[in-house]
Order: structure tokens, then C-alpha cells, then sequence
């Protein structure tokens, strides 16, 4: 299957690009694991304030640290031509953004579900609440990187674009931190945590499905 | 095969140009001339399908490209003035990427070839970055020889290049158009595409 050929060729080239440049990568997960780490020292050891506050706390971290790189999705291939080649491509060009979307999950969104644990047992969350955590985010963070990438597009070229998708992107992540963060809330207050992964998911299939697509649509009005 | 016709370009509040039309067969080839800022890759890039033009319409083997947008990508081989390589990839990785991206499975001995021909065989293994201007420009012609296209799309394929580089492109545009392929080229310097080959020149001005 050509198709898949190519969406695997743009995966691994987004993959090979990032082992050979990795501080931009390693600046956003530092920056999940430091502020997840001051946040417990700054509030003082409260267990119960702290269990209360886990969830909210690691998912909004999980969502500014997606924001600090998304800028740069498409504007280094921008930059340098290689979008061009791209949208030349005789291969559909939302089928390769799938790749560089899935590429951008799995080096931004994977390792802070995998980090999860270890930071959750700051916050004293108990061994099945950092479950479902786990569960949320890895749900809801390819929803972030798709959403995103819409903004990342829609943004290039534009001046102060880094500022400019935050505030695009900002109000659509809103959705899913409600519902990640209150999936691990509901489960610790003993409510189940099933309607909200059944939203989260509901979600992240409208997105995986609309969003290659949109973010197509917006790099070719970026790109006239 | 290569039709254009009433092409106009608007950037901002100036007419880039108006009224352009073209037609371009197998074996012939296309010049374009004009100073900066005269439109001539404002033309290419409608041309290639990347922006779309103000009025008029591009046509490809008689259809519109916007409506066979796969084939006709398939059939073109477009090389911007930007370099198109990434800088942390070595000349094969990126020529491996571009390939595959492309749909095409693509040998690493064919790319060696390849980039034999183009005399970047002993950079073949060294990241972009640390390439020369020209070095880069020859690295991505060596895409003409990979990926067969009929119509190749080439802005400024000289910049940067020394004379036995020039020399070397200049053959394979001839080579190119001797098998029925065609051609369309901005440059500052004349191109030398041999007495044979059929062509045109279209010369752009600034607009006043």
C-alpha cells in the first residue's frame, strides 16, 4: 500500500529528526516534570489537598507542555522547503500530516503517560487512581496533538505564531482537560470514571478523523 | 501537454502579471526571464499547483491540475528556491524521505548512484547542514534522477552551482527533454539546452 508507505515515511523521518535534535523534545518533558514537581513543594505536604489536586494539576501540565512545541510542527518543514515537497506529494497530503501528528504524539504525548506514575506518587495518588490517570492521558493526549496541529497549521507563517496557537488552540483543549482531569476525579470520589473515558474517546475518533483533514486544508491556505 | 491560459497573479494591491498564456509540448521547454520581483516564481508556483492563481487556469494533458491533483503531482518534478533538505539528515536519509513520501520504494544503492553522478559521492553520509549552498543544490537535483517525472518545474536550478556543475545539470535538462520531457526554468543565466530542443522565452517585467 503506497498510502501507508507514506504516512510511515513521514513518521519515521519525524522520529529520525528528533533523535538527532533531542533538547527540543527533552524542553517540554522537563518542563511537565518540573512543574509537576514544584507544584506538591510549593503547596506543602497536605495528602488530602494534594490527592484533590493531582489530576487537574498533572493534566493541565500535560496540556502546556504539548503547547511549548506545537509551533514548530510544521514551521521547521516550512522553513527549509520540505512542506512544499510534501504538498507536491502525488500521495494525499493528510495522509502524511497523520504521520507527522502521530510522530508528534509519540514524542511529546506518550512519555508524559509513561512519566504519569512516577509524578502521580507526588501527589500521593493511590495505585488505581494513577491507573485510570494513565488511561486519561492516553486518550486524551493524541487528542492534543491532533486539535493542535489544526492551530500549528492554521498559525504558519503568521508572525508571533507562538503566542497566536496557544490562544487558538487554548479554548479546544478546554473539552478535554475537563473531561481527562474529571475522569480520575469521579473515580477517586467513587462516581466511576466510564462516561468520561466514553467522551474522551467519542473525541479523540471525531478528531483522528477530521483533524488530518482540516490541518490539510489549513497548511495549503498558509502555503498560497 | 502544459496549458495555461489568462493566468493573472495579485500580491497585495499589484498585478503581478496578467493575461498569461502558455502551451508547452513533449521536448519543449519554457524560460522564463524577468528581474526580482518580476513574478517568475509566483508563476512557477502556479504553475506546480502550490498557489492559486487570481484568474485563469492551469491545464495538464487537458484537464485542470486542481482536479487530478495525485496524477499531475506524479508527473512533475517541482524544485523551489529553498534548499528542501533537512539540515540534521544526511543527503541519503532526505532522499530516502522525499522518495518515500512520494509513494516510491527507492534502493539505497539507486540514491549512491544517484548521488555519484551528481559528485556527491563522498558527502553522501554527512548531515545537510554542513554542506555548501551548491553541494545542497546538486544533492537535490539528484531527485531528477531518482523519481521519473515528465514535467519538471525548476527555479533558479543554477544558482550557486560552479561551471562543471552547470555544465552537468545542463546535460541532464538536454538528456530530459531529448526523451519527450518538459521543461520549465527561471535562471539568471541563460541556459544553454542545445540547438534541438524547442522552446520559448517569456519574459516577465516589474510592474510600474
Amino acid at each position: 500500500m503506497p498510502v501507508l508507505a507514506a504516512y510511515f515515511a513521514a513518521l519515521q523521518r519525524d522520529l529520525l529528526l528528533v533523535m538527532r535534535r533531542k533538547t527540543e523534545v527533552l524542553t517540554a518533558l522537563f518542563f511537565f516534570v518540573i512543574v509537576t514537581t514544584l507544584l506538591p513543594l510549593g503547596i506543602g505536604p497536605e495528602p488530602d489537598l494534594l490527592r484533590k489536586i493531582a489530576p487537574g494539576a498533572m493534566w493541565i501540565a500535560a496540556l502546556l507542555a504539548t503547547l511549548l512545541g506545537l509551533q514548530r510542527l510544521f514551521a521547521a518543514d516550512h522553513a527549509d522547503g520540505t512542506l512544499e515537497q510534501m504538498v507536491l506529494s502525488p500521495e494525499p497530503l493528510s495522509v502524511l500530516v497523520a504521520g507527522k501528528i502521530t510522530a508528534h504524539w509519540l514524542v511529546c504525548g506518550l512519555p508524559l503517560v509513561l512519566l504519569a506514575p512516577v509524578i502521580g506518587l507526588q501527589f500521593d495518588l493511590p495505585a488505581d487512581a494513577i491507573g485510570i490517570l494513565m488511561l486519561s492521558l492516553l486518550i486524551g493526549t493524541p487528542l492534543l496533538s491532533l486539535l493542535g496541529a489544526i492551530g500549528a497549521a492554521l498559525t504558519l507563517g503568521a508572525r508571533g505564531s507562538a503566542l497566536l496557537v496557544s490562544l487558538l488552540v487554548m479554548p479546544l483543549y478546554i473539552p478535554t482537560l475537563i473531561f481527562g482531569a474529571g475522569a480520575v476525579e469521579s473515580y477517586i470520589a467513587g462516581l466511576g470514571a466510564s462516561g468520561h473515558f466514553s467522551l474522551l474517546g467519542a473525541l479523540l475518533i471525531l478528531a483522528a478523523a477530521f483533524a488530518p483533514w482540516a490541518t490539510t486544508a489549513a497548511l495549503r491556505i498558509s502555503l498560497e | 501537454m502544459l496549458a495555461a491560459s489568462n493566468l493573472s497573479c495579485i500580491r497585495g494591491t499589484q498585478t503581478l502579471f496578467n493575461d498569461i498564456n502558455l502551451q508547452l509540448d513533449a521536448g519543449q521547454w519554457l524560460y522564463l526571464q524577468g528581474e526580482n520581483g518580476a513574478g517568475k516564481t509566483s508563476l512557477l508556483r502556479i504553475l506546480a499547483g502550490l498557489s492559486l492563481p487570481a484568474e485563469g487556469e492551469v491545464l495538464w494533458q487537458n484537464a485542470p491540475i486542481a482536479q487530478q491533483r495525485s496524477q499531475y503531482h506524479q508527473d512533475l518534478l517541482y524544485i523551489g528556491h529553498q534548499a528542501g533538505l533537512k539540515e540534521d539528515l544526511t543527503l541519503t536519509e532526505n532522499l530516502q524521505a522525499l522518495c518515500r513520501m512520494d509513494g516510491l520504494r527507492i534502493s539505497d544503492a539507486a540514491i549512491r548512484e544517484a548521488l555519484t553522478r551528481m559528485g556527491l559521492a563522498k558527502r553522501q553520509h554527512l548531515p545537510a547542514r554542513v554542506l555548501s549552498a551548491g553541494q545542497k543544490r546538486r544533492g537535490l537535483l539528484a531527485r531528477a534522477l531518482l523519481r521519473p517525472a515528465k514535467l519538471w518545474i525548476l527555479d533558479e536550478p543554477f544558482n550557486a552551482l560552479d561551471i562543471n556543475a552547470i555544465a552537468d545539470v545542463q546535460r541532464l535538462l538536454k538528456a530530459h527533454l531529448a526523451s519527450g520531457g518538459l521543461l520549465v526554468l527561471t535562471s539568471h543565466q541563460t541556459p544553454d539546452l542545445g540547438i534541438d530542443a524547442p522552446g520559448f522565452i517569456l519574459n516577465l517585467s516589474v510592474p510600474r
